[in-house]
C-alpha cells in the first residue's frame, strides 16, 4: 500500500486487513472522491498573441504570465495529490507523466500541460491502444518532441524514435533504425496552433506508403500506433516498465511477468495490468526495494502527518521537490526521472533531513504524545505505516529523547521509511 | 524504470543513474550502494596526506551529452558537399575559424583555435565503432562501456581501477553526486565529489546513528543509509583535521562544465592524488534550431576549457594534464526540416594538452560515401582508450579493452 498510494498509516493498514485485492478494486475504481471534488484544476486565460515585433517589455510580460501559470499548475497538482482521498488514481497519473514525460520547459504552455494530465488522468485507466492514440494527437507531447517540425520534406525522427523506444517496445524491442526513418515519414504534417488545436497540414504530409515492422501501408497514427502495439515485445515491454514504476528496481521475475501480461491481454487493459502488479506475489516479495522518489517522499509524508494542503505548505514543498530535483510538469528528459540510487545522494540527505524537520514540526504528532515513553517509537512506526524499526534506527530514535517533532523528523529521513 | 536522453535538456546529472539501467545493468542498485560521496574536505585531506608528485599524468575525461554536431564544430567549409547537405545551417568560409585548406572550427570555439595554432590541439576525424546505434542511451553506454558488442556493467574507466594496485580512495574522481557507467567497475567506482554540500543541521547525530548498515537491511536501504555516511564523515574531518583550504570564488557549484573544470583545477594545484577525472556537459541533442543553440553550447565549452587552462597556468602540474573531449555520436548529415539534426554516427575526439601531436589524426569520413545517410567511422575508440590507459593513466590496457588493440598516437 505504501508503494501505491503516496503514503498510508497504521490506521488506513489495519482497515484494508487482508483484503488487499478488494483494496485495489477500491482504490482503482471511481467513486467520489470530496478532496479531488475540492482541488479543481486551475482554468488558464490565453494569452494574447505578441504583436510581429514585440517589444522587450511585452515579451517579458507575456514570460512572466506564462511562468505564473506554470507555478499555478504545479501548486495546483501538489495539492490534489495531497488532499485526494482515492490517492493511488493520482499516484498512477504522476506514473502516467513519469511514462510520457514531457516538460513544460520546452513546452511553455501551462494549459497544454494541463490537457495533458487531465488526459493522462482520464485515460490512464482504459486501454493503452486508445490512451497512445490520443497522445499521437496531443498538443504537449507534438510541441516536445519536435512533431510540428516533422515534414515530408526533411522528417524529424524525435517522436517516431521515443514512440517505439520509450513509449511503446523499448531499447531491443524488434525494430530497426529504418522503421524509425519509416515511422517518422507516417508522422508528418501535424501542426499545433496556438490555442493547442491539432491539424494535419496535407503539404507537409508524406503521402506514404511507408513500411514499417514489416508492414507496408499508407500509415496513419492511429494504424501505425497499432502495428507497433501488435508486436511480441509491446506487452514485455509496458509490464516491465510498470513494474519499475511500482515495484522494484530490480529485474521483474519470469512468472510475474507472464501474470502481468497475460492481464494486460488483448485489450491492452490498464486498469487490469496495474491491479495484476500490485497483487502479484512478487509483488509483495519486492517490498524494500524503491527508495521513495522526492515526490512520493514529500506527499507520502504529508499525507500520513495530515498536514494541511495550505498554499505556504505547498509552496515550502514545491521549494524541497526543486532542491531534490523532482519537479512535476519538469522531468529532466523524455525518459522520466531517475529512480533509485539518484535519489540517495549525500546532497540530498541534508535536504531531506531540513525538510522532514518542517514537516515533523507541522504535523499533529498526538497518536505520539499520547502514548508512554516506552511504546512511542512504536507509535510513530504505526503512524507512519512501518511493521518496526530496524536496530540502527532505533538507536537514532534514542537521541530524540522522546521528543515526538525529533522522533517523526528521524523516522521519515530513516532509511525504513524511505525505502517502500 | 529507465531514463534516457532528452529531446533539448542536458543529459546529465541524475539522469546519469539512467545508463546503468539502460545498459540492462541488472542489480545496479547494488554497484551505486559502493559509491563513496566526497567533500571539498576529502580532497584536502587524501592531497595532503598522499599528495600526487608533480609531473605524473592526469586525464579529465569531458563528455557531451546529447550527441554533438561534429560537422558543424570541426567544419568541413570548403567541402560542397557540407552545403548541399545542410542548407540554411551551415557555415560559410568567412564565419569559421580556418584550420586547414578543407576545414574550419566553430566561431564558438576561439581559444580552441588558438590552442591550434599554439600546438596544443589533437582533433581525432570520424571516431565511432562498429555497427552504430543512434539511441543515445544505448550508444552512450558503448562509448563508455567501451564494448560495441555485448552490454556490460562496467565503465572502461571503472575497469582501468578495479585493476589498479594503488588503493587510493580517490584515484578516480567523479565531479558531481551521481556517477555515470564509465566511472563504474566490478569492485571499485570513482569517487562523487560534491563540493557545496548543504550544511548537515540540524539532525547531523541523527543522520550518523543512521548510516549504520544493519543486517535486516535490502539494498535499497543499505544505499540509504550509506548517503548519510558520508555526511557523518565530512563533519568530523572539518572539525577535526583540516586547515582549510577555501575553494576559489568562481566555482558556484551550478553544474557547469566552467565550475566542473575549475572544480578539478582546485583538485589539481592541491595535489590531489587523483589519476582520472570526469566531467560533463549536456544540451548537445539539437534537433531544432540548431545553429544559434549549438554556437551558444559550444562557446560555454571553450569558455569552460579557457577557464581550466588559465588556473592551471604556470603551476608545476599544468602541463600534466590531458583533457579528452567526445559524445555519444555525431549527427546526420543533412539536416532536417527544422534546421536541425537527428542523430548520426562516427565523430571527432578533442585531444587537448601541452603533450599533444597538434593537428588532425585520422581521415574525416566521406560527406557523400554514407551508411544509411550517416558517415563511416573511420577510427575505433577503443583505440584512442588504449592509448590513454597505457601513456596517461599508466595501466595495461589488455584488461579494460581487450587484447590486440593498436593505441592511436595523439600524445607525445
Amino acid at each position: 500500500m505504501r508503494r501505491a498510494a503516496f503514503g498510508v498509516t497504521g490506521t488506513d493498514v489495519d482497515r484494508v486487513g487482508q483484503d488487499v485485492e478488494k483494496w485495489v478494486d477500491d482504490a482503482l475504481g471511481a467513486g467520489p472522491d470530496p478532496g479531488v471534488d475540492g482541488t479543481p484544476p486551475p482554468t488558464f486565460p490565453s494569452l494574447p498573441a505578441l504583436a510581429a515585433n514585440p517589444s522587450l517589455a511585452d515579451i517579458q510580460a507575456r514570460n512572466k504570465a506564462l511562468n505564473d501559470q506554470g507555478n499555478q499548475l504545479i501548486s495546483w497538482w501538489l495539492t490534489r495529490m495531497v488532499d485526494a482521498q482515492r490517492p493511488v488514481r493520482e499516484r498512477l497519473t504522476f506514473a502516467w507523466h513519469n511514462h510520457w514525460a514531457t516538460s513544460m520547459s520546452k513546452v511553455r504552455q501551462p494549459a497544454l500541460m494541463l490537457r495533458q494530465n487531465q488526459l493522462l488522468r482520464s485515460q490512464g485507466f482504459g486501454s493503452f491502444t486508445s490512451l497512445s492514440e490520443q497522445m499521437m494527437a496531443d498538443p504537449a507531447l507534438l510541441i516536445w518532441l519536435d512533431a510540428e517540425k516533422n515534414t515530408k520534406a526533411a522528417p524529424n525522427e524525435n517522436l517516431a524514435r521515443e514512440l517505439m523506444e520509450l513509449f511503446t517496445l523499448g531499447v531491443g524491442g524488434g525494430y530497426t533504425e529504418d522503421d524509425v526513418k519509416q515511422a517518422a515519414r507516417a508522422l508528418t504534417g501535424w501542426r499545433v496552433a496556438p490555442d493547442g488545436t491539432v491539424t494535419n497540414d496535407p503539404k507537409r504530409t508524406d503521402p506514404g506508403p511507408e513500411t514499417v515492422l514489416g508492414v507496408t501501408d499508407r500509415f496513419t497514427p492511429t494504424t501505425l500506433v497499432a502495428t507497433i502495439l501488435s508486436q511480441p515485445a509491446h506487452p514485455r515491454y509496458l509490464a516491465t516498465r510498470w513494474w519499475h514504476q511500482l515495484a522494484s528496481d530490480d529485474t521483474i521475475p519470469d512468472d510475474a511477468l507472464t501474470r502481468v501480461v497475460a492481464a494486460y491481454g488483448p485489450g491492452r487493459d490498464l486498469t487490469a495490468l496495474v491491479k495484476a502488479v500490485l497483487v502479484d506475489p512478487e509483488f509483495a516479495a519486492a517490498a524494500g526495494s524503491i527508495v521513495a522518489s522526492p515526490v512520493e517522499w514529500v506527499v507520502a509524508s504529508m499525507r500520513t502527518l495530515r498536514i494541511p494542503s495550505t498554499a505556504a505548505n505547498i509552496a515550502q514543498c514545491l521549494g524541497v521537490l526543486q532542491r531534490l530535483g523532482q519537479v512535476p510538469f519538469l522531468p529532466p528528459n523524455v525518459s522520466g526521472w531517475p529512480s533509485g540510487a539518484s535519489w540517495s545522494s549525500t546532497a540530498a540527505a541534508a535536504t531531506r533531513a531540513a525538510a522532514a524537520s518542517k514537516m515533523a514540526s507541522l504535523a499533529d504528532l498526538t497518536e505520539v504524545s499520547n502514548a508512554s515513553a516506552a511504546t512511542r517509537n512504536d507509535a510513530v512506526a504505526h503512524l507512519l505505516a512501518l511493521d518496526h524499526f530496524a536496530p540502527r534506527t532505533v538507536t537514532a530514535l534514542a537521541l530524540a529523547k522522546g521528543n515526538p517533532t525529533q522522533l517523526v523528523a528521524t523516522a521519515l529521513i530513516s532509511p525504513d521509511y524511505l525505502v517502500v | 524504470m529507465r531514463v534516457p536522453y532528452n529531446p533539448r535538456l542536458p543529459l546529465d546529472g541524475l539522469t546519469r543513474r539512467g545508463f546503468l539501467q539502460a545498459s540492462g545493468v541488472v542489480g545496479a542498485t547494488a554497484l551505486l550502494a559502493g559509491v563513496a560521496g566526497c567533500s571539498w574536505q576529502d580532497v584536502q585531506k587524501a592531497a595532503s596526506q598522499n599528495p600526487l608528485p608533480a609531473g605524473t599524468p592526469v586525464l579529465v575525461l569531458v563528455t557531451m551529452y546529447g550527441g554533438n554536431d561534429w560537422l558543424n564544430t570541426v567544419i568541413p567549409v570548403n567541402d560542397p558537399a557540407y552545403h548541399d547537405a545542410r542548407p540554411g545551417m551551415s557555415y560559410t568560409p568567412g564565419e569559421v575559424l580556418a584550420l586547414d585548406k578543407v576545414s574550419g572550427l566553430n566561431p564558438g570555439l576561439k581559444n580552441m583555435a588558438s590552442l591550434w595554432s599554439g600546438q596544443k590541439l589533437a582533433i581525432m576525424r570520424g571516431v565511432g565503432y562498429p555497427n552504430p546505434d543512434r539511441s543515445h542511451f544505448r550508444s552512450m553506454d558503448i562509448w563508455q562501456t567501451g564494448s560495441p558488442s555485448t552490454p556490460l556493467t562496467t565503465g572502461w574507466l571503472g575497469r582501468w581501477l578495479d585493476q589498479s594496485k594503488d588503493p587510493e580512495a580517490l584515484l578516480g574522481l567523479n565531479i558531481g553526486p551521481v556517477l555515470p557507467v564509465l566511472a563504474v567497475g566490478a569492485k571499485r567506482t570513482f569517487a562523487a565529489l560534491s563540493v557545496k554540500e548543504p550544511a548537515a543541521e540540524p539532525l547531523g547525530p541523527v543522520m550518523s546513528a543512521l548510516s549504520t548498515p544493519d543486517t535486516s537491511d535490502t539494498e535499497a536501504q543499505r544505499m540509504v543509509a550509506s548517503s548519510y555516511a558520508a555526511v557523518g564523515r565530512v563533519r568530523d574531518d572539518v572539525v577535526t583535521h583540516m586547515s582549510s583550504v577555501s575553494l576559489p570564488d568562481q566555482i558556484v557549484d551550478d553544474g557547469s562544465l566552467k565550475s566542473q573544470l575549475l572544480t578539478v583545477a582546485a583538485c589539481i594545484r592541491l595535489g590531489a592524488p587523483t589519476r582520472c577525472y570526469t566531467v560533463s556537459m549536456g544540451g548537445f541533442d539539437t534537433h531544432a534550431g540548431e545553429k544559434a543553440t549549438q554556437q551558444e553550447l559550444l562557446t560555454s565549452f571553450d569558455t569552460a576549457i579557457t577557464e581550466f587552462r588559465k588556473a592551471m597556468d604556470g603551476t608545476p602540474r599544468a602541463s600534466d594534464v590531458v583533457l579528452v573531449a567526445y559524445s555519444e555520436f555525431g549527427r546526420r548529415v543533412k539536416a532536417n526540416a527544422s534546421e536541425g539534426t537527428d542523430h548520426g554516427t562516427a565523430g571527432d575526439v578533442l585531444v587537448v594538452s601541452d603533450r599533444v601531436k597538434a593537428g588532425f589524426h585520422g581521415d574525416q569520413p566521406s560527406l557523400t560515401d554514407l551508411d544509411q545517410g550517416d558517415l563511416k567511422a573511420s577510427q575505433d575508440f577503443s583505440s584512442l582508450y588504449a592509448e590513454l590507459l597505457t601513456s596517461v593513466l599508466g595501466a595495461d590496457p589488455t584488461p579494460v579493452v581487450g587484447s590486440g588493440i593498436t593505441a592511436s598516437q595523439v600524445l607525445v
